[in-house]
């Protein structure tokens, strides 16, 4: 790549707009999955019984949810930045892309 | 120490199988599952039928695939004509290894709740990936993670650096497996070890050597869709007689371990307090910081893995590559969840069943036959035969990817970038993968013999540590930070990988269980480097990047943007049709 095309498109406000949204969606999406996986095995390092405590009347404990819900959250997590990826990113992507090769 | 001591120790821990290795080990319970050693069992004639299916099907793709394996670019990456779906099972059937199904399973049916942490340490790294990584990767490499690495940067030092980055990951896990498909063909097809290291090795010579990437992403796709059957079906039958009650399959699960206790003299109050402590974390994490440690291990790990990393550059563009981490992520997160009703299936349908028991109330064949036994108990022989060839043939897919991913380092890295500064020509390059992956299929024949007797459990856990403490922080400050320069990224990254590894050695894992040193006397206590080789590599790469006056130093400096513009908006990636 050329470095006048790089010039043009650093500085084209769409390209802009993409890279500021694209890399803040990604690392507040990144610390959350930090957030909820070191929050769980603080949780487990510090806090067992709390895991371990019964839910209702039978053997089922609230720590088989929380840990079952890190598995969702990460798959879900995951699902949203794609759908919106999919959606706002590769759009923005394509107006740049058009607009610097036209 | 004499041998005779060191012999009883490494029996004691191999008896115990995976899950009480985990926790005997180092008194901190913190190591990859690995197979142990494992007792040979008659043979398997239904198990091997359906492996040899399983093979002659494989091989059949491996010689249309080896059609269409004419350039160096259909070698390395199947000339990027995977789809995000296809590439997204091919990633879990990289990822998902023998030991994490038998050995996750079998850790949920000793510990119940302490194997579902381990799992959740594998998945964690997988949205980091998608967020800061696969479109990235996907738009500024072309073969290896190393073209990433060293997009702005002096090609010679960042090659080298990350060639040995990928070795040495290669070369551990390719230990494990290979002394796991040892152990596992023993246990499962009662035949000799030196059998399943041979068949290993030259099964994924073939595979490598004539379909290159085309053939080896069709056997982690197809051994990939057999494992997540065959768990399903084994995760619906347990569910099935509990008639979907999740409750009720807890609440016999802890029924039968406070009845154990019992059994073992515990008394009354004891028991059921042993028997419900598989409903929570048990003796998995002690101290604060080796949890830590080891969870940045491999949720950073799984972001350095060079023969995952690759695996995003065989889909056309950024869009598939970021798709393929959705479906990986899903198909990984399933399995996980699956292997953990498969453990606590066990333990209603093994651990009560004396068919499946010694004299000693252990498990036939050792702590890792939960899921195994468990097949027979809700399937019969037939599904049985069936789980064993799929436990099988997921170690040959395993293997087929880190070979491929090891020879590319070699040739396209070492070879094409360095030795011929980029002039090879692609026929030259396509012949010196080859001979690599000649080369590597005897090395893993020989290292799976000379540490058949070894204990291996630290080695899965090393290869995380050292894909996280000097490919990923390499990777991702190249990528994302303008400042790094190529001195920086390879002081660092250097940095990160020595000490990791002097870190390993001398942790307790390694100085005592496996050097046999007496217990406490390992330098450093923590189960997992990563926090500290990670930490040493990151500040590294920070602190002589910004110490760094070079003219180099200013060219790396001034390449950023060229390198962020095509990051972010694919404009000059290589395409799936040229590159």
């Amino acid at each position: 790549m050329d470095d006048d095309l790089t010039t043009r498109i650093a500085s084209d406000p769409r390209y802009q707009e993409l890279k500021r949204k694209r890399t803040a969606f990604g690392l507040w999406l990144s610390l959350a999955m930090l957030v909820v996986y070191y929050g769980f095995i603080l949780l487990v390092a510090f806090d067992k019984p709390f895991l371990a405590t019964r839910i209702g009347t039978g053997v089922m404990t609230i720590g088989i949810p929380i840990g079952l819900g890190v598995i969702v959250f990460t798959i879900l997590i995951t699902g949203i930045y794609v759908r919106r990826a999919n959606r706002e990113y590769d759009a923005l992507t394509e107006q740049v892309v058009q607009g610097a090769l036209k | 120490m004499s041998a005779q001591p060191r012999r009883a120790t490494l029996d004691t821990a191999l008896r115990a199988g995976l899950g009480l290795a985990l926790i005997t080990f180092a008194g901190v319970a913190l190591a990859a599952p690995d197979l142990g050693q494992a007792e040979k069992q008659a043979t398997n004639w239904t198990a091997i039928t359906m492996f040899a299916v399983f093979v002659l099907g494989t091989l059949y793709i491996t010689k249309w695939a080896a059609k269409r394996t004419r350039s160096a670019a259909d070698f390395y990456t199947a000339g990027g004509g995977i789809t995000g779906f296809q590439n997204g099972l091919a990633i879990a059937g990289d990822y998902m290894s023998a030991a994490s199904f038998l050995g996750i399973s079998a850790a949920v049916m000793t510990g119940g709740f302490d194997g579902l942490i381990y799992s959740i340490g594998f998945l964690v790294g997988w949205p980091v990936v998608t967020f800061l990584l696969a479109e990235r990767l996907r738009n500024l490499g072309k073969f290896t993670f190393a073209d990433v690495a060293a997009f702005r940067f002096a090609q010679t030092p960042v090659r080298v650096f990350a060639a040995s980055g990928t070795l040495v990951v290669v070369a551990f896990y390719l230990i494990a497996q290979m002394v796991g498909a040892g152990q596992l063909i023993k246990l499962l097809f009662g035949l000799d070890y030196w059998m399943a290291v041979v068949i290993v090795g030259g099964l994924m010579m073939v595979y490598v050597l004539f379909g290159g990437m085309t053939a080896t992403t069709w056997v982690q796709i197809i051994k990939a869709a057999l494992l997540l059957a065959g768990a399903s079906f084994m995760a619906f039958m347990v569910l099935y007689s509990f008639g979907f009650s999740p409750e009720a399959m807890f609440a016999k699960a802890v029924e039968v371990k406070t009845g154990i206790a019992v059994a073992a003299g515990k008394s009354p109050a004891e028991a059921a307090k042993q028997g419900f402590a598989i409903m929570g974390p048990g003796g998995f994490i002690k101290d604060p910081i080796s949890a830590i440690s080891f969870g940045m291990a491999l949720m950073f790990g799984t972001a350095g893995l060079p023969h995952i990393l690759m695996r995003f550059f065989t889909v056309p563009n950024a869009k598939e590559a970021r798709k393929s981490v959705l479906w990986a992520t899903t198909w990984i997160g399933y399995f996980y969840v699956l292997t953990f009703i498969i453990g606590f299936g066990a333990i209603t349908f093994v651990l009560t069943n004396p068919q499946f028991l010694d004299a000693k109330g252990g498990l036939l064949g050792g702590g890792n036959m939960a899921a195994v036994h468990l097949a027979n108990a809700v399937g019969g022989n037939v599904f049985l035969g069936f789980i064993s060839a799929v436990a099988f043939a997921t170690i040959l897919a395993v293997v087929a990817g880190l070979t491929l991913s090891g020879a590319s380092a070699v040739s396209h890295d070492l070879y094409a970038t360095v030795i011929k500064k980029g002039k090879a020509d692609g026929a030259a390059e396509l012949k010196v993968s080859r001979v690599t992956t000649v080369v590597l299929g005897f090395v893993a024949v020989l290292l799976g013999i000379v540490f058949e007797k070894q204990n291996i459990a630290f080695m899965v856990s090393l290869a995380f540590a050292i894909a996280a403490s000097a490919n990923f922080p390499v990777l991702l400050m190249s990528v994302l930070w303008k400042g790094c320069t190529t001195r920086g990224a390879v002081v660092g990254g250097f940095l990160g990988l020595i000490s990791s590894v002097l870190l390993t050695v001398v942790s307790p894992a390694v100085w005592e269980a496996t050097l046999g040193h007496p217990a406490g006397s390992a330098l450093f206590p923590y189960a997992s480097p990563a926090l500290f080789s990670m930490t040493i590599a990151f500040v590294s790469i920070w602190l002589f990047s910004i110490l760094d006056n070079s003219a180099r130093g200013k060219i790396d400096r001034e390449g950023f943007l060229a390198q962020q513009v095509r990051s972010e908006t694919g404009i000059g990636a290589a395409l799936a049709s040229s590159h």
